[in-house]
């Protein structure tokens, strides 16, 4: 005990780890809460668009010598304006969307492939990019994952609830005042700003470990609004601190930690939930 | 009332009526669903509003609720143009399935009813805190325990039945107090146990709550013995009134302009009964009943 204690003062001692915790820390309170109303709102295609999207402004960003978080917020926070502004025939473009997002992301990985490729001193940022890095996290950069935090947790507490309203009975909201479609618009920017930060720690291919899978296990857990918004945050910390622990004593990525780990309680919430329902089913 | 100097009775029009079309039309396009509509509903009564796909009941819904304009006419919603009242109004729509996989209680989606247009995040333990939340949390209780549906409600809302998932909708509707209820076939894909319960459950509320009950359904026939008055919509006009006045074979045919029949049967009840395949014998006396109706 008193060991494991020794260890984790020592892996404190170094600046890079406390910037990586306090990073880590911002972007899975924020993850763990937009995520929770992406998976209610079925918008994780939407989600991974953004995020993919995300790659290039991060490799353009790092091309032009600025840091790859103007580029990440650049570009997702556009997207998301993009894809809040595409024109929906009725509410069943859906299909037509789809089309769109999908050639789109091509085009989007591609240029962050030539981005890359364009900047030679870049040698393995690729991979930092697509599956996430937690060294060399700047104190500015947590400044600014904790400005960017800040306003979405904010806007989100004011709009949280006609939001949950407009996700699950638009109509009925719409009809009761709820400004449905503008509480959409205001949540695919929070969407964008979210994926954003989370693609900082995860990379642009893995923000998935912590904007859905605490998320879903959240929702398999409780069906309860109220306790699943503080369950999300709370898994997507425990999952988030224990990938930077792990990484910091193994020599493989944080990506892969943070998305096993998220996984492994993603499958533990399903298998229990199952139980839980197969007893109740037999005391019948 | 007629003198209108500031006078503001002009201004919320008939007391005691809920509901108030005066020569009212809805256009959508270029293309006039229906014009010159008179419907009045009053306080406490329960109209249903009958007619084919496509002749724009749902309409009629939609424009009470201020979503579409009325192109001509005067309508007052509670006193007041449509739209401006709708915090008094219970909204159900039309044919509204949960997804299975979908993770909210059934009292999660009551209680939005409620509160789901103010401000602010649902917090885990408001009840502990906040007496005004406590107070809430016992009406919303309340009007789950009215519908019936206290047993499912803690229920994710996409895994009780289709009749059960009605009875938590109109609980949701029900849950801010309204004056109307504006039901869009809540009758729709329920057994048929289901819609005659749901049916005298909605009538029970209208008569005791003193709630007026405006219902888009399909048939006519299990709910008659629960009106107060009919809209029939058809091609370009609504009728409305009592059934007695409205459910006759000369009102009905005329409207839809096929033969169809209206019959009264031993216990004094209506019947309707459509036969556009014997227009041909229709044609011979267009305006003489099949059956005449007595009184109730």
């Amino acid at each position: 005990m008193t060991n494991l204690l020794q260890t984790l003062t020592q892996m404190l001692a170094y600046p890079f780890m406390v910037n990586a915790l306090e990073a880590g820390t911002i972007v899975a309170i924020v993850s763990g809460l937009i995520g929770w109303f992406m998976v209610l709102r079925r918008q994780s295609f939407a989600g991974h668009a953004l995020a993919v999207v995300g790659f290039p402004g991060a490799a353009g960003a790092t091309l032009l010598g600025v840091g790859a978080a103007y580029g990440y917020f650049t570009f997702c926070l556009a997207a998301a304006l993009v894809i809040a502004l595409l024109p929906r025939a009725g509410g069943s473009g859906r299909t037509d969307e789809s089309a769109v997002t999908g050639t789109v992301q091509a085009l989007a990985l591609a240029c962050g492939f030539l981005f890359v490729s364009l900047y030679h001193g870049f040698l393995n940022g690729i991979d930092a990019l697509l599956f996430g890095s937690f060294v060399g996290i700047s104190q500015g950069q947590v400044t600014a994952l904790l400005v960017v935090g800040a306003c979405v947790l904010v806007t989100l507490a004011l709009i949280g609830r006609p939001l949950l309203f407009s996700s699950v009975d638009p109509e009925v909201a719409a009809a009761g005042n709820v400004p449905v479609r503008a509480l959409s618009f205001v949540f695919l920017l929070l969407l964008g700003a979210a994926v954003a930060e989370a693609s900082q720690i995860t990379g642009t291919l893995l923000v998935f470990a912590l904007l859905v899978a605490p998320a879903a296990i959240a929702q398999t857990v409780t069906s309860r609004p109220s306790v699943g918004l503080l369950l999300s945050p709370i898994i997507a910390l425990i999952v988030t601190w224990g990938g930077l622990t792990l990484a910091y004593f193994w020599p493989y990525p944080i990506g892969f930690f943070v998305t096993s780990l998220a996984f492994g309680g993603y499958v533990a919430a399903r298998v229990a939930a199952g139980l839980v329902r197969r007893r109740s089913k037999s005391a019948w | 009332m007629s003198t209108s100097q500031g006078d503001p009775v002009a201004n919320t029009g008939t007391p005691g009526v809920t509901l108030e079309l005066e020569g009212a039309a809805v256009r959508l396009g270029s293309r006039t669903l229906w014009s010159g509509v008179d419907l009045t509903l009053e306080a406490g009564r329960f109209m249903a509003v009958l007619g084919p796909n496509g002749v724009g009941k749902t309409t009629l819904i939609k424009a009470v609720l201020g979503l579409l304009p009325f192109s001509a006419g005067t309508v007052r919603v509670l006193g007041k143009p449509p739209g401006q009242e709708n915090h008094r109004i219970g909204y159900l729509p039309q044919r509204r399935r949960f997804d299975p996989g979908l993770r909210i209680r059934g009292i999660d989606l009551v209680r939005l009813g409620e509160e789901g247009d103010r401000w602010g995040t649902p917090l885990p333990g408001a009840r502990l805190f906040s007496a005004r939340s406590r107070v809430r949390e016992a009406h919303v209780r309340d009007v789950i325990d009215l519908v019936g549906a206290s047993a499912y409600a803690s229920r994710p809302i996409g895994q009780v039945s289709g009749g059960e998932q009605q009875r938590l909708l109109i609980a949701q509707a029900l849950v801010r107090d309204p004056a109307l209820l504006l039901l869009d076939e809540p009758l729709d894909g329920l057994d048929l146990p289901s819609q005659t319960s749901v049916t005298s459950l909605i009538s029970t509320i209208c008569r005791e709550q003193r709630i007026s009950v405006l219902m888009v359904a399909h048939d006519v026939n299990p709910l008659l013995p629960y009106l107060d008055s009919v809209a029939y919509v058809g091609e370009g006009h609504i009728v409305a009134g009592t059934p007695e006045e409205v459910i006759t074979s000369d009102t009905l045919s005329r409207l839809y302009g096929t033969c169809i029949e209206v019959v009264h049967t031993a216990d004094g009840r209506l019947a309707v009964l459509g036969q556009p395949q014997e227009r041909a014998s229709c044609h011979g006396s267009p305006y003489e009943p099949v059956a005449a109706i007595g009184g109730s």
